[in-house]
């Protein structure tokens, strides 16, 4: 077993190697001069020049520089933005949490619904209910978010003026982090709660509302078809056959008895939906301007500000593999038949 | 593919209705200019967004004065074209890899999942960002960018396909022949991988028509006045609340040509692969 686990994170070595050298030769050849991003003018001075270039380390040679790269990444230090001078790393960690609450509550809903609707499509197989929710569940798949959450915009807030278009919370509230998940710490803080009540609560949720559904639409029409077909696969076996027989109430079939082992395959690919859901965000954050690392990152692209991509590309891309390789070992860990 | 799989397919509902949308598309992109009175690109100060339904633009204007109907049927042959594209430039070099991959096995094998591996770290539309800022912005880049995210996936479907084929008795006999590597490899194994691509490729395109109209809404994509579905919905985002019909027609394009190509993609994995279906 332990063999198994550490022949698994070697694999990942190569790979974690391979992004770190590809997003660093990437920026790289993005046109344009970083040592003239950061002095603007004043770079027509050859001598300021020059020592910008030495400061940053942009004359060494390029294998000298990915090795600096490298080495400083191992000490915490992921380069400072050339646009606001704070450290990458840091930005990175005020934006997370922002991107992380939308993500949770778009799975959220994703889940909800998608189980519901997949449940409903396979016990009413071929059913006109069956039909009906999976061409809802093939157009929310097909659906082009970033129209999505437009469309949303139109009808909640600028039709019925429900909800606010962009942001996070009111901007009348003002208040420390502690989580930076605003719809604990609006709970949380009891000085907050003390002057305010819940408004910053329900503010921050009427915020999050419409960018959750826009991104949680796919997740929520990939479950539901996959709940479908893995439930009707299921239900088909021996012990599904038992239970019924036994008179249990299909409810209790359904849920506790089919459910139980149609949810293993539906899980896994929750886990390696990850970086579908970091494409959810660039685009659902640039249309809700929510705060997060997708606007950051398109942001940061625009300005050429070429240390945040480099270093937020890569963060993401080794969390993508990360995660991919710990949801794949979880699941060979729970079925053993898969082991090779 | 036999007879038997034609009927299968069109005993098929979703592939039916797939292909009757991709057919409207096709038929619409070609007949664009039979079919719109208008030009797609000029200017006209006396027609200021007019909403659908006006006299003599069936779908409205708009904030220029451009013709919507027209611009939507010229933005289907932007659209099927990108989809195509990026397809034939993904598909061949992704299955010319899974084959190598699956055929060699070993080293060969190795690095190419490697490169895989590496490429599928990336979320799609954040590598096509990435690779659109280097080559700069445009339609032909950001169709370059949509098609290098689109690789692994053949890859994968490709070596799969192939990892089966070389252990069959018509690949060792063609061995024992004496053939070439590339000779087994193109025509031998090649052919009997061509059931998952070809659902991949119906999927495929229509992950290209969405990732280059993210593009285009991103401004990295096709630049105004080309009729993009995607650069539209971006140039249209102003006008959402004084004229939302600008905002929803390019999108709904958008959505119903991926839906036609999901729907056909469907079908064709059903008909091709019957043991997949439940």
């Amino acid at each position: 077993m332990l063999t198994f686990f550490s022949k698994k994170l070697l694999e990942l070595i190569p790979t974690l190697i391979g992004i770190s050298l590809l997003t660093f030769f990437l920026v790289r050849i993005i046109p344009g001069d970083p040592v003239m991003m950061m002095l603007g003018e004043r770079g027509s001075d050859p001598a300021l020049y020059l020592e910008m270039k030495k400061n940053l380390g942009l004359d060494l040679p390029v294998y000298q520089q990915y090795l600096n790269y490298i080495g400083n990444m191992f000490h915490g230090d992921f380069g400072t933005s050339l646009v606001s001078k704070t450290p990458v790393l840091e930005e990175f960690w005020n934006r997370f949490p922002a991107t992380l609450e939308l993500s949770f509550v778009a799975l959220l809903f994703a889940f909800s619904f998608g189980l519901v609707f997949g449940i409903l499509a396979a016990v009413k197989h071929n059913s006109l209910w069956d039909y009906l929710l999976m061409t809802f569940s093939l157009v929310g798949y097909s659906m082009p978010i970033f129209w999505w959450g437009l469309i949303l915009i139109i009808i909640f807030s600028v039709g019925l003026g429900l909800t606010p278009v962009a942001g996070r919370i009111s901007m009348m509230f003002d208040f420390d982090t502690i989580t930076g998940f605003y719809l604990i710490d609006t709970l949380i803080n009891t000085e907050l709660i003390e002057e305010e009540g819940f408004a910053p609560f329900v503010s921050s949720l009427s915020h999050l509302i419409l960018p959750a559904i826009a991104m949680g639409t796919i997740p929520m029409a990939i479950i539901a078809r996959m709940t479908r077909s893995s439930l009707l696969e299921v239900l088909h076996e021996e012990y599904i056959k038992v239970a019924k027989a036994k008179g249990l109430s299909p409810f209790r079939v359904v849920v506790v008895h089919a459910l139980k082992n149609a949810l293993i395959p539906i899980v896994t690919i929750a886990g390696l939906m990850f970086g579908t859901m970091i494409t959810g965000a660039i685009l659902t954050e640039t249309i809700f301007s929510w705060p997060g690392i997708g606007k950051w990152l398109v942001a940061s692209i625009n300005a050429r500000d070429y240390p945040v991509i480099q270093s937020g590309v890569l963060i993401i891309a080794s969390m993508v593999v990360v995660i991919n390789a710990s949801v794949d070992l979880l699941y060979q860990y729970i079925n053993p038949t898969l082991r090779k | 593919m036999d007879e038997k799989t034609i009927k299968r397919f069109f005993n098929n509902k979703s592939g039916i209705i797939g292909g009757g949308i991709i057919l409207i598309l096709v038929l619409f992109a070609l007949f664009a200019p039979l079919l719109s009175a208008h030009s797609p690109t000029i200017i006209n100060s006396n027609a200021l967004t007019l909403p659908p339904f006006s006299e003599g633009h069936f779908l409205g204007t708009d904030d220029v004065g451009r013709d919507l109907w027209s611009r939507l049927l010229y933005g289907a042959r932007l659209s099927l074209g990108i989809g195509i594209a990026v397809v034939i430039i993904s598909s061949i070099i992704g299955t010319t890899l899974g084959l190598f991959s699956g055929y060699f096995g070993g080293k060969v094998d190795w690095a190419i999942m490697r490169i895989t591996d590496i490429l599928m770290a990336f979320p799609s539309i954040l590598l096509a960002i990435v690779v659109v800022s280097v080559l700069g912005p445009g339609l032909t880049n950001a169709v370059i960018a949509v098609a290098i995210v689109a690789i692994p996936q053949y890859i994968r479907i490709v070596r799969a396909a192939a990892m089966v084929e070389k252990n069959k008795d018509y690949t060792t006999a063609a061995i024992n022949f004496g053939a070439k590597d590339t000779r087994i490899i193109f025509k031998e194994i090649f052919p009997n991988t061509l059931a998952p691509l070809i659902v991949q490729c119906s999927l495929g395109v229509s992950d290209a028509i969405l990732n280059v109209a993210a593009l285009g809404f991103l401004g990295l994509g096709a630049r105004p006045p080309l009729p993009e579905w995607g650069t539209m919905l971006s140039d249209s985002r102003a006008f959402i609340q004084s004229a939302p019909w600008m905002v929803t027609l390019p999108g709904l394009s958008i959505l119903i040509a991926v839906l036609g190509f999901n729907l056909l993609g469907d079908g064709l994995r059903d008909a091709l692969n019957p043991k997949l279906k439940n």
